[in-house]
């Protein structure tokens, strides 16, 4: 039998748990701006649904999905998710009228993952002087990474300008004699690629680079380009173009049996939508690099997270095309700020916002690549910034050398 | 008495009666009253949703001067926009000058550009007139990326422009300021336009789109006013343009696709081609249509607005001023009874 000095203690150690219990989440206080309740939290996001670059809107509806996923197995902290998507038909106008329409009459707590870099650029200033998270914006420019001028905006994915560092400097190691090529899609993202390659190449620019060619988005075909560059005799052809374009140049040139070094742009490294139909035999020995898993290459069919990606995509978005790479970049995007907001915890303000989202150690996603790890700090605002070279054998890519961490900083 | 003499003695009968081109005077006095009271009572976004509407407004005002008042058709509104918002931009960024400065500018290098492109474009009508300009439209924001004008333009990353207080100190949001400025230009312009048409240039134009033969006949100078048409129209749209500049605070080449001259000229239609009041109309149609489609199904936005587009033209084949003659029919009807 207890004595009462016992059960006196033991009373008063109850308490004292209990206490510090209930203290405990006093001293976590829960925090809220605009957009975020104890039930909810209010994402904004703008795609392109309709118009020219329509078929990225694919991203937006993955997000949403991978959303209804985190709300089904009960929400972030306790706390479900409204994810509000608005078409901008890839018009700057349009993108500011729909940034508006977010902040001001849907009152999210923050804007994730606009695309495109006009429309980014567009609704930037606005958001920045609103305070408003312009949260891992999918397009590949550098001028995202610039915290000291747009401490709201942070990009996401690696830029092309380092992207484009990362092939000059395997070429000056591998090739330093080369004579190289550059065929460019004529807008901000072949322009960046551009710079990239000709400030990794540094002063042997001058020599090495003996060709640029432009294209516009609006041309049917690049062989006539093709046919031109091979009359000057390069060794490496540099590819910066969209994946259309990307299938016609490697096949074009092996038509002309013509067999110099190929890089081509990591956006169009997808072997579903690229290679297959360039043809396998012709995108032998094509070199790229990437930092993301690829949906239609076989090497992953057994990866844990990709396994994990392909339950997500069966049971959300079944009637989804499964080699489109829209699924797998939407997929990562989603689960970066799924992360941010765990982090965020009890206090859901945008400031707490934004020093989570700068305050990411090694973290990866289910989509990266082995040894990929997004990374981030109040200086540096460019969440994936390594990517790992890889060559065309067979039917898949293989991954060769280090990864290459090329943080181009803004300028 | 001569013949001509008795001819000349008749009180002439007014040309075109102003109520086929503009409103009647409690008409516009009712829609004045609501387009200054609106902002009172909206949030910013929905003002800024607002202005961009009166400044689509004022676009398509221009157009329906070329196509209604002269019978010329374009497809290169785009183009004269661009040049409006890039005049404004470049002029804001790199000069410093102050934004209502920008705006006159922009509408007299925009109508020395619609003037100039207006001289060959008069060897063309109808049809071959309409590609000449798309043609205009599809190289434009090709020329805005030209390397050569990238100091000025920020090439393909565009201008960030700054957007302008309420002077004075008037205790007012940047929206609703910039809201008001946009009404008092819009007024100005479409006072100027209905007199335009009016007036003996105006009635040369008309003359023009109704039997150019008959006109030159006529002793009109066919060439002199179909350009200056070309020109009017052009200057007006660049003040759009400027204006649309400093509303969205950015201008890129991609923000003037031939999207937008398409867009333009669906409003026109929409409102009525000729009647300038149906501006407003055509220009509401444009800016929030597009958001009721997206509103009903996001994947079938276009669909939708396609669906939206034909009910109208089947059901209100005049456009807007259909709706306003027959409520002024009603009306009239239930006043004499």
């Amino acid at each position: 039998m207890l004595s009462i000095q016992k059960l006196r203690i033991a009373a008063i150690s109850t308490a004292v748990i209990a206490f510090a219990a209930t203290g405990g989440s006093a001293l976590a206080q829960k925090k809220y701006d605009t957009g975020a309740t104890d039930t909810e939290i209010k994402i904004g996001n703008i795609m392109p649904y309709s118009g020219p670059a329509s078929a990225y809107g694919m991203i937006g509806k993955t997000e949403e999905a991978y959303f209804k996923m985190v709300n089904d197995s009960g929400g972030i902290n306790g706390r479900k998710v409204t994810f509000i998507s608005y078409d901008d038909a890839y018009s700057p106008p349009k993108a500011v009228e729909q940034a508006r329409k977010l902040v001001e009459s849907d009152e999210v707590l923050l804007v994730f993952n606009p695309l495109g870099t006009p429309s980014n650029s567009a609704i930037q200033k606005y958001l920045n002087a609103k305070k408003v998270p312009q949260l891992f914006v999918a397009t590949g420019a550098t001028k995202w990474n610039d915290p000291k001028d747009f401490p709201w905006t942070m990009g996401w994915q690696p830029s092309y300008q380092s992207e484009g560092q990362i092939y000059a400097k395997f070429l000056l190691k591998e090739k330093p004699d080369a004579k190289i090529a550059v065929l460019y899609q004529n807008d901000d993202f072949g322009k960046d690629y551009l710079k990239g390659i000709k400030d990794g190449l540094g002063a042997k620019a001058a020599t090495m680079l003996i060709a640029e060619e432009s294209y516009e988005v609006s041309e049917p075909t690049v062989d006539s380009h093709i046919v031109k560059l091979k009359s000057l005799n390069p060794d490496v052809v540099i590819s910066i173009t969209t994946p259309k374009f990307a299938a016609q140049t490697i096949k074009k040139i092996a038509e002309l049996s013509w067999k110099p070094l190929q890089i081509v742009a990591n956006v169009s490294s997808s072997i579903g939508s690229v290679m297959k139909p360039a043809g396998f035999e012709a995108a032998q020995d094509v070199l790229s690099a990437n930092y993301g898993k690829d949906a239609s290459d076989e090497q992953w069919k057994n990866d844990p997270g990709m396994k994990k990606w392909a339950a997500f995509v069966d049971k959300y978005l079944p009637d989804a095309n499964r080699i489109d790479s829209n699924l797998v970049y939407g997929y990562g995007a989603a689960q970066t700020l799924h992360k941010v907001l765990e982090m965020c915890g009890n206090d859901l303000t945008r400031a707490n916002v934004m020093k989570q989202a700068a305050s990411l150690k090694d973290f990866t996603t289910d989509t990266l690549l082995p040894g990929v790890k997004i990374n981030t700090s109040a200086t540096d605002f460019a969440p994936i910034s390594s990517l790992q070279m890889m060559r065309f054998k067979g039917e898949k890519w293989e991954l060769f050398g280090d990864i290459i961490s090329a943080d181009a900083t803004a300028n | 008495m001569s013949a001509l003499q008795e001819i000349v003695d008749v009180t002439p009968v007014e040309a075109t009666p102003k109520k086929y081109i503009a409103l009647g005077g409690y008409a516009s006095v009712a829609v004045l009253v609501l387009l200054i009271a609106a902002p009172l009572f909206a949030k910013n976004f929905i003002i800024f949703q607002m202005t961009m509407w009166l400044i689509y407004a004022i676009a398509v005002l221009a157009l329906n001067i070329l196509t209604g008042g002269s019978g010329q058709f374009s497809l290169g509104q785009s183009a004269f926009y661009a040049v409006g918002a890039y005049t404004s931009a470049i002029l804001m960024e790199h000069f410093n000058v102050n934004y209502a400065l920008t705006l006159p500018i922009a509408g007299v290098i925009c109508f020395a550009f619609g003037y100039v492109f207006g001289q060959p474009a008069l060897r063309l009508s109808g049809v071959y007139l309409a590609l000449a300009t798309f043609a205009l439209a599809t190289a434009m924001p090709q020329l805005l990326k030209l390397g050569y004008f990238e100091h000025w333009t920020g090439g393909v990353q565009g201008l960030v422009v700054t957007k302008p207080d309420a002077p004075f100190g008037l205790p007012m949001s940047q929206d609703m300021w910039l809201y008001y400025f946009t009404l008092v230009i819009s007024i100005m312009i479409y006072v100027f336009s209905v007199n335009l048409l009016k007036s003996r240039s105006g009635r040369a134009m008309m003359a023009i789109r109704d039997n150019e033969i008959a006109a030159s006949a006529m002793g009109v100078d066919v060439a002199l006013y179909k350009t200056l048409a070309f020109g009017i129209s052009a200057g007006i749209t660049g003040v759009a343009g400027g204006l649309g500049a400093i509303a969205v605070q950015f201008v890129a080449p991609d923000s003037y696709t031939i999207q937008l001259a398409i867009a333009l000229f669906l409003g026109m239609v929409v409102g009525g081609v000729g009647w300038l009041p149906g501006s407003l109309a055509g220009s509401a149609f444009i800016v929030f249509v597009p958001n009721i489609a997206e509103s009903v199904s996001k994947g079938l936005s276009g669909a939708v607005f396609g669906a939206i587009l034909i009910v109208i033209i089947f059901v209100l084949p005049h456009g807007a001023r259909q709706i306003a003659y027959l409520s002024q029919h009603w009306i009239n009807k239930l006043i004499h009874k």
